[in-house]
C-alpha cells in the first residue's frame, strides 16, 4: 500500500457524508499494514457521488479520507474522480446547469448555443456547461441541473437556463410513446402507475417470472434462444448465447448487469422504459438471475437520468419488500437481489467492459476482449450484461412464447424494436414497431418533413441516410445490406434547411470529448478528425485533408480498443460520401491553402 | 553461469501461421512472443518485458484471420490454428497512423532508438496534421534534484503507472487522471512529488520509453547541450547498499553518473531498483566534483539543495 503523506482534515460535513456513504475506517489504528478484508473499492464511485451531491466538490482532504477508508490509493481515486463530467475536483457554484448542445437539440428552433461559464439565479452564482446528449431529445432543448449541498437535487428541464432553474420539482412531461403493432415493450407505459407494484401485476407483471420458475432454467434458456432475441444496445448479439455461456460456466459466482447507461446521441428509449415501466426491468433481471444462476444484479444507470433512477430504485425496494427479490425470490428458494449504481457522465461507460471498470471503482476504460464478459466480467466473474430494451423483451418472450415472438418481424430480426425519433419531426417520441417496418414508414409516423436534409440512423456512431434512400427495412439484415446500422435505434431527422456541416462537426467534437484516452488511435484520432472537419468548414483545409480523413477513419476503426473508436468515423464518413458537406465553405476548389 | 531450469507445469504447444509460415509456441504465449521468436519485427511502445501488457498504444497490431479489426500482438494469446499477417498494407497503415498521431501530439525527440527508427520506417508525416493542431502542453515538473517529469513527451503508455503500482513498486503514487486527449499522468490533485506517495525508486524512469521521465542530471546535461553519447560509458556493478545483490548500470559522462539503470533480464531486479540503488550514487562522484569545482565553482550544486 502507498505511504500516506499527511493532508489536512476533512470538514465535519465531509466526514458526515463519508460516514453515510462508506462507514468509518476499517482500522483506524494502523494504516500501514495491508489488510486482506473484503475489497470495498466498488464503493468509490458511489462515495464520490455522495461528496459531489453533499458538498459540491471533492476536496483533497475528503478524497484522502475516503481513500483511507476504502484502502484505495489517492492518485487512483483522483484519476477516477477526474474521469467523469458530473464530478468536480475544484470548488465551484453549488448549482450547475448542463445544457445539451448535441445533434437533436441543435436543430430545435428554441436551441441557443451557450458558450458555457457562469450565470446567476437571484444572487446565487450558477455554473453553466454545454453537455453531450442528455437523452431527452423528445423534449428539446434539454437541460439537466445538479444542485449540491443542503437541498441537493437533480432534475431535468426543457428550454432556457432560467426555465431549467425554475423547473425544480416540476413533474416531467409524459413522453410520446407510439406502438404500430404489438405494444409488447411499451404497453404499460402511461397506462399502469410506474410506482405501483399492484398495477404492474394487474397488467400482466410477474407472470413471466412465475412461468420461468415453473419451467426451470434449461427451458428458459431454450425459449430465449429459440426466440432469436438479439441485443438492442447496438451490437445485436444473440441474447440466448450470452445467457447459456454464463449458465454453463464452471464458476459459481456470477452477475447480471443491466446496461442503462444510455448515452448514444439521439437515443432515449431506455429512459422511457425505465421511467414508465421500471418493474418490468426488475422482473427481467430476476428472470435472468434465476436462469443463469446469478444471485446479484446491478443496474448501471446514467447520472443524467434522475427520474428513471428514482423509479428503478423504488421498484427494486418495493419488489424486495414484497418478496420478489431477496433470499427467496417469489417463494422459489432461489436468491437474487439488485443494486442500482449511478454513472457520472461518461459515454464510454456504456461500453460493457468500461461499465464493469466503472462499477468496480476504476476509471471507465474498456478492457481488452477476449476474454468476453461471459467468462471474465464484473469483478472478474462470468457476467450477463444486457441493454434495458433487450431485458424488457424477456418477459414478453416467456409470456407469448418464442413462436409468437418470432411471428413478428423477420427470421433474422424477430420481435419489435424501439426507435427514438427526434430532431425535425412533428411527433418526437419512442416508437415501437415490428422489425420489418421501413424507415420511411417510421418517418411518416413521426411526422418528418416530406423531404428532409438527411436522417441519422444509430446516433453519433451511426450513418447518415439521404432523403431518397429511406425505403429500407429496419431489420439488422436490411440495414446491413444497405450499408447502414440500427445501432441503438436512434433516428434523428434533420430538415432541409439544417446545417449538416454543423451537425457533423458536433459529432466529431462529441467523440473527441468522450474518448477515454486509453488508446492512441482514438485519443489522438478523434482530436485530429475534429480539427480536420473544422478546417473543412472554415475554408482553411489543407491539401492532404481528404486523405487524412480516410487515414484517421482507418486507424480508428481498425486499431482502437473498443467500439467507441471503431465507430467514431462512421457518421462523418457517410456524410462525406453522401456529399452532405459539399455546400460548406472551403470544401471546393478555391478553399485550399498551402 | 548456467541457465535456470524451468520447473513449471509443462505447457501444451500450439501451432499458428505467421505470414504464411507455421510456428509452434507454448500455450499462453502472445502473438508478439511468437513473432519475435520467429525474427519478425513488431513495433511496440507500451509493451515491456517485465510488465503485463496493457495494449494501449496499438502500434503492435496485426491482422488475424476471422477478426473484424486488427488485434494487438502484445496481449493477444495464440490459439491453435491462428492465421496472422504482420506485414500487409492494412497493418502498415494503422501502425503508421499510430506513430504519426503520437509524433503529431508529443515531442518524441528523446524517444527510444527503436521508436525513432519506426517513425522513419513507416513513413510518418506528423506535419500534415497542420500547424495549429492540438499538442500536449505541460510545464516541466522539476521538484527536486533526482528526476524531472516532462509530460510534453508523454505517450500515456501506462508503464510508469504500472511500475509504480502492481507491476513493481506497489507505491501507487501516480495514475492517469482526466480523460481523452486531456488525460495525464498525475499524482492526486497534481501535488508535487515530495507531497505525494512517491518513494523515489525511479522505476518509472526505468520504463519510460520517451524521455518524459528523466534523471535531473541527464536533463541538465541535455538542456545545456553538453549531452554527448560518444563520450559516455556504462559500467555494470553491484549495488553496495544491502545484501540483495542488484546489478547496477552506471551511465557516466566526464566521470559523473547521470543515470542508473538495472538490466531488464536481471534475475533479482527485472530492471527495477530502490531509491538507494537508483539515486544513492552521490558519494561516487567525489573526485569529478572536486575537479569540476576547481574549474568552475558555480557548476557544482549540492544534491540536497533545491534548484
Amino acid at each position: 500500500m502507498e505511504s500516506r503523506p499527511p493532508v489536512g482534515a476533512p470538514t465535519p460535513a465531509e466526514v458526515c457524508v463519508l460516514d453515510g456513504a462508506v462507514g468509518g475506517r476499517a482500522d483506524a489504528l494502523d494504516t500501514r499494514v495491508i489488510r486482506r478484508g473484503p475489497d470495498r473499492r466498488h464503493l468509490l464511485l458511489p462515495a464520490l457521488h455522495a461528496l459531489q451531491d453533499g458538498i459540491g466538490w471533492i476536496s483533497p482532504e475528503a478524497l484522502a479520507e475516503l481513500c483511507a477508508r476504502l484502502e484505495v490509493p489517492r492518485a487512483e481515486a483522483f484519476g477516477v474522480a477526474t474521469f467523469y463530467a458530473l464530478l468536480r475536483t475544484e470548488e465551484g457554484p453549488r448549482t450547475v446547469v448542463h445544457a445539451c448542445d448535441d445533434i437533436a437539440c441543435r436543430v430545435h428552433p428554441e436551441y441557443r448555443e451557450l458558450s458555457g461559464g457562469a450565470g446567476h439565479s437571484g444572487s446565487e452564482p450558477v455554473g453553466v456547461h454545454p453537455s453531450p446528449c442528455l437523452g431527452q431529445c423528445d423534449r428539446a432543448p434539454a437541460l439537466f441541473v445538479q444542485r449540491s449541498g443542503t437541498g441537493a437535487a437533480r432534475w431535468t428541464a426543457t428550454g432556457s437556463v432560467d426555465d431549467a432553474l425554475a423547473a425544480e420539482g416540476a413533474a416531467a412531461v409524459a413522453p410520446r410513446v407510439v406502438a404500430a403493432g404489438p405494444a409488447w415493450l411499451t404497453g404499460r407505459i402511461g397506462v399502469a402507475d410506474p410506482t405501483s407494484l399492484e398495477e404492474y401485476r394487474a397488467h400482466g407483471g410477474y407472470q413471466a417470472l412465475r412461468a420461468a420458475l415453473a419451467m426451470g432454467p434449461e427451458a428458459v434458456l431454450r425459449e430465449v434462444a429459440d426466440s432469436g432475441l438479439r441485443g438492442r444496445g447496438g451490437a445485436a448479439f444473440p441474447t440466448g448465447v450470452k445467457w447459456r455461456a454464463v449458465a454453463g460456466s464452471a464458476r459459481r459466482e456470477r452477475y447480471v448487469v443491466c446496461n442503462a447507461d444510455e448515452s448514444e446521441p439521439g437515443t432515449f428509449k431506455d429512459r422511457v422504459l425505465l421511467e414508465g415501466d421500471p418493474f418490468a426491468l426488475v422482473e427481467s433481471m430476476t428472470i435472468a438471475g434465476v436462469t443463469v444462476g446469478a444471485s446479484r444484479g446491478y443496474v448501471y444507470i446514467r447520472g443524467e437520468y434522475p427520474t428513471a433512477e428514482e423509479r428503478i430504485i423504488a421498484a427494486v425496494d418495493e419488489a424486495r419488500r414484497r418478496g420478489f427479490l431477496g433470499s427467496d425470490v417469489a417463494g422459489s428458494g432461489l436468491g437474487f437481489d439488485i443494486e442500482v449504481r449511478r454513472g457520472a457522465g461518461a459515454y464510454i461507460c456504456g461500453e460493457e467492459t468500461a461499465l464493469f471498470n466503472s462499477l468496480e471503482g476504476y476509471r471507465g476504460e474498456p478492457r481488452s476482449k477476449p476474454p468476453f464478459p461471459t467468462e471474465v466480467g464484473l469483478f472478474g466473474r462470468p457476467t450477463v450484461v444486457n441493454n434495458v430494451e433487450t431485458l424488457h423483451n424477456v418477459p414478453v418472450i416467456l409470456s407469448v412464447g418464442a413462436g409468437a415472438f418470432r411471428a413478428v418481424g423477420t427470421a433474422e430480426s424477430p420481435g419489435t424494436k424501439l426507435f427514438s425519433v427526434a430532431g425535425d419531426v412533428a411527433r418526437a417520441g419512442v416508437y415501437e414497431v415490428p422489425f420489418d417496418t421501413r424507415l420511411d414508414e417510421l418517418l411518416e409516423l413521426a411526422g418528418a418533413p416530406a423531404s428532409p436534409g438527411a436522417t441519422l440512423l444509430g446516433g453519433a456512431a451511426g450513418v447518415f441516410v439521404p432523403p431518397g434512400a429511406t425505403d429500407v427495412p429496419l431489420t439488422f439484415e436490411g440495414v446491413r445490406a444497405a450499408g447502414l446500422t440500427l445501432g441503438s435505434g436512434a433516428v434523428t431527422v434533420f430538415g432541409a434547411t439544417s446545417d449538416l456541416g454543423d451537425i457533423v462537426e458536433r459529432i466529431t467534437a462529441f467523440f473527441r470529448d468522450e474518448s477515454c484516452g486509453q488508446c492512441v488511435p482514438c485519443r489522438v484520432g478523434t482530436v485530429r478528425q475534429n480539427e480536420t472537419i473544422v478546417r473543412l468548414r472554415s475554408g482553411s483545409r489543407l491539401p492532404g485533408d481528404a486523405g487524412l480523413i480516410e487515414d484517421l477513419a482507418t486507424v480508428m476503426s481498425d486499431a482502437s480498443i473498443c467500439g467507441l473508436g471503431h465507430t467514431a468515423a462512421s457518421a462523418v464518413g457517410s456524410a462525406l460520401r453522401l456529399g452532405l458537406l459539399d455546400g460548406v465553405a472551403g470544401n471546393g476548389a478555391g478553399g485550399t491553402r498551402s | 553461469m548456467s541457465a535456470p531450469v524451468p520447473v513449471g507445469i509443462p505447457r501444451r504447444k500450439v501451432t499458428v501461421r505467421i505470414d504464411g509460415t507455421e510456428q509452434t509456441a507454448p500455450e499462453g504465449s502472445t502473438i508478439l512472443d511468437v513473432c519475435r521468436g520467429a525474427g519478425v519485427d513488431v513495433p511496440t511502445i507500451c509493451w515491456a518485458p517485465t510488465i503485463t501488457p496493457v495494449n494501449a498504444c496499438r502500434v503492435c497490431v496485426v491482422e488475424l484471420e476471422g477478426s473484424r479489426t486488427l488485434v494487438p500482438a502484445c496481449s493477444r494469446q495464440v490459439t491453435e490454428g491462428m492465421d496472422i499477417r504482420t506485414g500487409g498494407e492494412r497493418v502498415r497503415a494503422s501502425r503508421r497512423m499510430v506513430l504519426e498521431l503520437l509524433a503529431s501530439s508529443v515531442d518524441l525527440s528523446r524517444a527510444e532508438a527503436d521508436i525513432l527508427r519506426w517513425l522513419e520506417e513507416y513513413g510518418t508525416d506528423p506535419e500534415r496534421h497542420g500547424p495549429d493542431r492540438a499538442r500536449v502542453r505541460e510545464p516541466v515538473r522539476r521538484h527536486d534534484e533526482l528526476y524531472v517529469r516532462d509530460y510534453d513527451r508523454c505517450v500515456l503508455c501506462y508503464k510508469c503507472v504500472d511500475a509504480c503500482g502492481t507491476e513493481a513498486q506497489y507505491t501507487f503514487a501516480i495514475a492517469v487522471a482526466g480523460r481523452g486527449f486531456d488525460a495525464r499522468i498525475s499524482t492526486e490533485f497534481d501535488v508535487d512529488l515530495p507531497e505525494s506517495a512517491c518513494v523515489y525508486c525511479g522505476n518509472c524512469i526505468g520504463v519510460c520509453p520517451t524521455g518524459a521521465l528523466i534523471f535531473t542530471r541527464e536533463f541538465d546535461l541535455r538542456a545545456s547541450g553538453r549531452f554527448d553519447p560518444e563520450g559516455q560509458t556504462v559500467t555494470t556493478t553491484v549495488c553496495p547498499y544491502c545484501g540483495v545483490g542488484c546489478n547496477l548500470e552506471l551511465h557516466t559522462q566526464d566521470d559523473e553518473i547521470f543515470r542508473v539503470t538495472s538490466p531488464e533480464d536481471h534475475e533479482v531486479t527485472s530492471g527495477h531498483l530502490c531509491i538507494k540503488g537508483r539515486f544513492g550514487f552521490e558519494y561516487a562522484g567525489g573526485r569529478a566534483r572536486e575537479r569540476r569545482a576547481e574549474a568552475d565553482p558555480a557548476s557544482v550544486r549540492d544534491a540536497t539543495t533545491p534548484a
